[in-house]
């Protein structure tokens, strides 16, 4: 288990590495240029220049690159260049609302998705099926803004049942989360029922069935352990898609976390944020997929980490 | 009273009670133009204490019956006319709570597939208390002491240990057994048992019929015995009942049926069956060029990683073999699963990358690299199973065709004439070429596959378990082709089975493998007539034999458990030495050191 542990901490490493090498290149080679941003239209190009040289962007890249790693190596994420405070700081004010949406969306997706996705694999080729089924490709294909609209104008709008925006109450976190999470409920909800259909066929689910177990009780302790594992591996993966949908649902929803920073700092090219926000979420993806793996040999036994 | 609660007949009752009669009954399928029969008025009565066989080939409708009597049918399928009577109740008309509870309480079921009947992510303990909680009012405790009984009751090496186990920890023979602890701990009145032993190797095969024996005479329960193997047949039943395309063929007692069969279905079924034995020593033919040769060939498989993703463990899956085939023979290799005899097959095929060295038609290959397109022309391969080696989107002409479009021989209408006479030579016809895979029955497959073989005139053929998935009827046909082509075209066999019957009836020269190794190795006169090792001794010992008559010795009856070839790195196994007791019949022993 250690050995196992110390293997995945050094592949963690050299992925958000890779992460770091990719994220800065590309904002290296964009056209869009921070100094820009910061100085202002009417500066003069001596300004623009000392200031590029302050913020040390006229060094070639690998220098830039270095340093950054240097800095990083030293806990030290750099300091925004429009605001003025540490892009660490920053993003550890903006987390607990972030953290507190995807688990809000994930608790969602699951309850939704996997409910969807057991009552459709036993109802297979009913009417209930087919309306579950319809009703998960719509979730996996509708826009996050125009789901996030709809709920705010029926749900906050219309029926005032939930706040327009904003954060704080749990009555704040319903609507996002809900957002969020009915993508992954779609895909959740496919998922398991193919998961599921293919565990009914298995020759143990007759076994249970010959005891004499009541239907609920096959189902529930035998079928559903077993169709759950893939799932949990894709729960790993999902938090990469997620940050993709915080951008979104953040700023429909006036949500304060990493999202809208993210999206504030894309607009004015501040890079620091970015390369800060693209590492936190690196970090949740393999932080995820490392959560996964280790939950699986927990309910199957046959795998073993190495 | 309900069901429930009606005293079980117990083994003091009396002897000739009937615990279980099913009359006419008949079994459809609901298709899209109606109902579709699967098993059509059939009738018998179980009597306590008493094997009835249901015997037949695949299709015939045998395990529908077994499952009609449990009420699993699949959700399309369903009993529509017809009784099936336990103390009494017709339980085609119980609903399904009252059911339940008769089902795994009174009538239990095993099944062929130990392998996958246990589920994966719960304890063997957890699942027998589970099926005793279901029907006995019993604390946890209580009914894991149940529990327990019922693996000791199976002979179940360490049982206390076996509980905390998850089913991948266990053997397919010890799973097996852990099945039959299910079935048997509520001593149910009647056990059916769906091919109970056709997933296992025949020792193990062995152990298991001992043990349903031996249960039936300690609770007199009485045994459904669904199987397609007309030897454990003979092996168990008292009574037999044969099927065929959903109807009974014919009725009897074991012995009559066996000694006077008087449908000629029966006939021809038992007519198919090989028989350890029967076929007569026959003058060993004059020396022939060898076609493969197999020089020290040794295959590993690294497992498990260490901190720096270095293995720890070493699968030794054929360890130092050297066996020749000569031109035009059959070569068998025999031995029970995990003995290499596959890993040998996908060897020469270039599938596995090995040390030694591999002769094929003269030359010389030492790596798997070496195994070229060339190679591979002369030595082609047929598997086990026929539906999963055809390409479900070609017409079988085109697969047949594949091999000759691949090494680039002949224009399109000569490589259609070569199929074309391939397929009549195989026993199929020529209009058959355009159609697809699933459009034949599972012997016309393994025609398919035989020609796909032969189409590039191969001097040698690796048939693993070519035979073994086929029915007896179609597998003595299919032997039969086999037979014809050695003979009319030349090519050797490497024929790999685990059925030693099979073997007997066709093979040449013979090796028996165990744990990488080969163990005995000479004529098939010389192996099976005068066997030297005591596992080739063992392996013979265990084969059931097509004879109700047959008395076989009684043997001390333990749990037997093969050892593991996952050894160490450090821990190479021992290598065996061959020596020669005579006219080129060796056997193995223990080497110095």
């Amino acid at each position: 288990m250690a050995a196992y542990l110390a293997r995945r901490l050094v592949e963690s490493v050299l992925i958000l590495l890779g992460v770091t090498l990719v994220t800065f290149f590309l904002l290296y080679v964009l056209p869009a240029d921070p100094v820009r941003q910061i100085a202002g239209r009417s500066a003069t190009t001596e300004t623009v220049e000392s200031i590029r040289r302050q913020l040390g962007l006229d060094q070639p890249f690998w220098v830039q690159y270095g340093r950054y790693l240097w800095n990083l190596l030293h806990l030290d994420l750099g300091r925004s260049y429009l605001q003025r405070s540490n892009v660490s700081e920053l993003i550890w004010a903006r987390l607990p609302p972030t953290l507190l949406l995807m688990a809000g969306a994930i608790v969602c997706e699951l309850i939704l998705g996997l409910t969807m996705g057991i009552i459709a694999a036993l109802r297979r080729g009913t009417a209930t099926d087919n309306g579950l089924m319809i009703a998960s490709f719509i979730g996996v294909s509708a826009p996050q803004f125009v789901v996030g609209l709809l709920m705010l104008y029926v749900f906050a709008v219309q029926l005032r049942w939930f706040p327009i925006g904003g954060y704080g109450t749990l009555a704040h976190l319903v609507l996002p989360a809900l957002t969020l999470g009915i993508l992954g409920a779609g895909w959740y909800s496919r998922m398991m029922r193919s998961s599921m259909v293919e565990v009914l066929r298995q020759d143990f689910i007759r076994t249970a069935r010959a005891k004499g177990l009541a239907r609920h009780r096959v189902i529930l302790r035998h079928a559903l352990p077993n169709a759950i594992l893939p799932i949990i591996a894709m729960i790993g993966i999902d938090i990469g898609i997620f940050m993709g949908g915080i951008v979104v649902v953040e700023s429909v929803f006036g949500w304060p976390g990493i999202g809208q920073l993210a999206w504030q700092a894309i607009q004015r090219v501040d890079i620091p944020i970015i390369m800060g926000v693209t590492l936190v979420s690196a970090v949740a993806i393999v932080l995820g997929n490392l959560l996964a793996d280790l939950v699986t040999p927990l309910i199957d036994p046959r795998i073993r980490l190495r | 009273m309900t069901l429930a609660e009606a005293p079980k007949v117990r083994a003091d009752a009396a002897p000739a009670e009937t615990v279980l009669s099913v009359d006419g009954l008949t079994v459809s399928v609901a298709t899209e133009t109606g109902l579709r029969p699967l098993v059509q008025d059939i009738s018998f009565a179980l009597k306590r204490g008493e094997t009835l066989a249901i015997a037949g080939e695949s299709g015939s409708g045998k395990s529908i019956t077994s499952l009609a009597v449990m009420g699993l049918l699949p959700a399309n399928v369903r009993a529509t006319t017809g009784a099936v009577r336990l103390a009494g109740t017709d339980l085609l008309r119980l609903p399904e709570a009252r059911m339940r509870a008769i089902r795994g309480d009174r009538v239990a079921m095993i099944f062929q597939e130990p392998m996958t009947s246990l589920n994966p992510v719960m304890t063997v303990g957890a699942q027998l208390v589970e099926a005793i909680q279901a029907h006995e009012p019993l604390t946890r405790r209580e009914a894991q002491a149940r529990a327990l009984g019922a693996l000791k009751s199976v002979r179940l090496s360490e049982p206390e240990r076996r509980l905390r186990q998850f089913p991948h920890e266990l053997s397919g023979g010890m799973r097996q057994r852990v099945m039959i602890a299910m079935a048997i701990a509520l001593r149910p009145d009647v056990l059916i048992a769906d091919e109970p032993t056709t997933a296992l190797d025949v020792t193990v095969q062995r152990e298991v019929l001992d043990l349903l024996r031996d249960l039936r005479r300690e609770m007199g329960t009485a045994i459904i015995l669904i199987t397609h193997d007309m030897g454990v047949v003979a092996e168990m039943a008292d009574r037999v009942i044969v099927m065929k395309d959903g109807r009974v063929v014919e009725e009897g007692p074991a012995i009559r049926i066996f000694d006077a069969p008087r449908e000629a279905y029966t006939q021809t079924l038992l007519a198919a069956v090989p028989r350890m034995g029967e076929r007569p020593a026959e003058e060993p033919p004059p020396p022939r060029p060898s076609v493969c040769v197999l020089r020290d060939l040794t295959v590993h498989f690294d497992v498990g990683r260490g901190l720096l993703g270095r293995a720890t463990h070493r699968v030794h899956a054929v360890e130092g073999v050297s066996l020749e085939v000569r031109q035009g023979e059959t070569f068998a290799l025999v031995g029970e699963s995990g003995c290499g005899k596959s890993t040998i097959a996908k060897t020469i095929a270039g599938l596995v990358p090995f040390a030694g060295e591999i002769e094929i038609a003269g030359r010389k290959l030492h790596s798997q690299a070496d195994i070229t397109r060339a190679v591979r022309r002369d030595a082609q391969i047929v598997f086990q199973d026929p539906a999963a080696a055809l390409d479900p989107r070609m017409r079988v002409g085109d697969l047949v065709a594949e091999p000759l479009v691949i090494h680039g021989i002949g224009t399109p209408p000569e490589r259609h004439a070569t199929v074309e006479a391939l397929f009549e030579r195989v026993g199929l016809s020529r209009a058959q070429i355009g159609r697809y895979p699933h459009e034949f029955s599972g012997g016309q497959r393994q025609r398919i596959c035989i020609a796909r073989a032969l189409v590039l005139r191969p001097k040698l053929i690796v048939a693993d378990e070519s035979v073994s998935a086929l029915d007896v009827s179609v597998q003595a046909r299919v032997l039969q082709l086999l037979k014809e082509l050695r003979d009319e075209l030349g090519v050797s066999f490497l024929f790999i089975s685990h059925d030693m019957a099979v073997v007997d009836a066709f093979a040449d020269r013979v090796a028996v493998m165990f744990l990488g190794q080969i163990m005995e190795m000479g004529t098939r006169a010389q192996v099976f007539g005068n066997p030297h090792h005591s596992y080739t001794r063992r392996l013979i010992e265990a084969v059931p034999i097509p004879d109700p008559g047959h008395v076989r010795p009684s043997r001390e009856r333990l749990a037997s458990e093969v050892p593991s070839p996952v050894r160490r790195r450090d821990d190479p196994p021992r290598r065996l030495l061959l020596r020669d007791v005579g006219g080129g019949h060796l056997v193995a022993e223990a080497g110095p050191g």
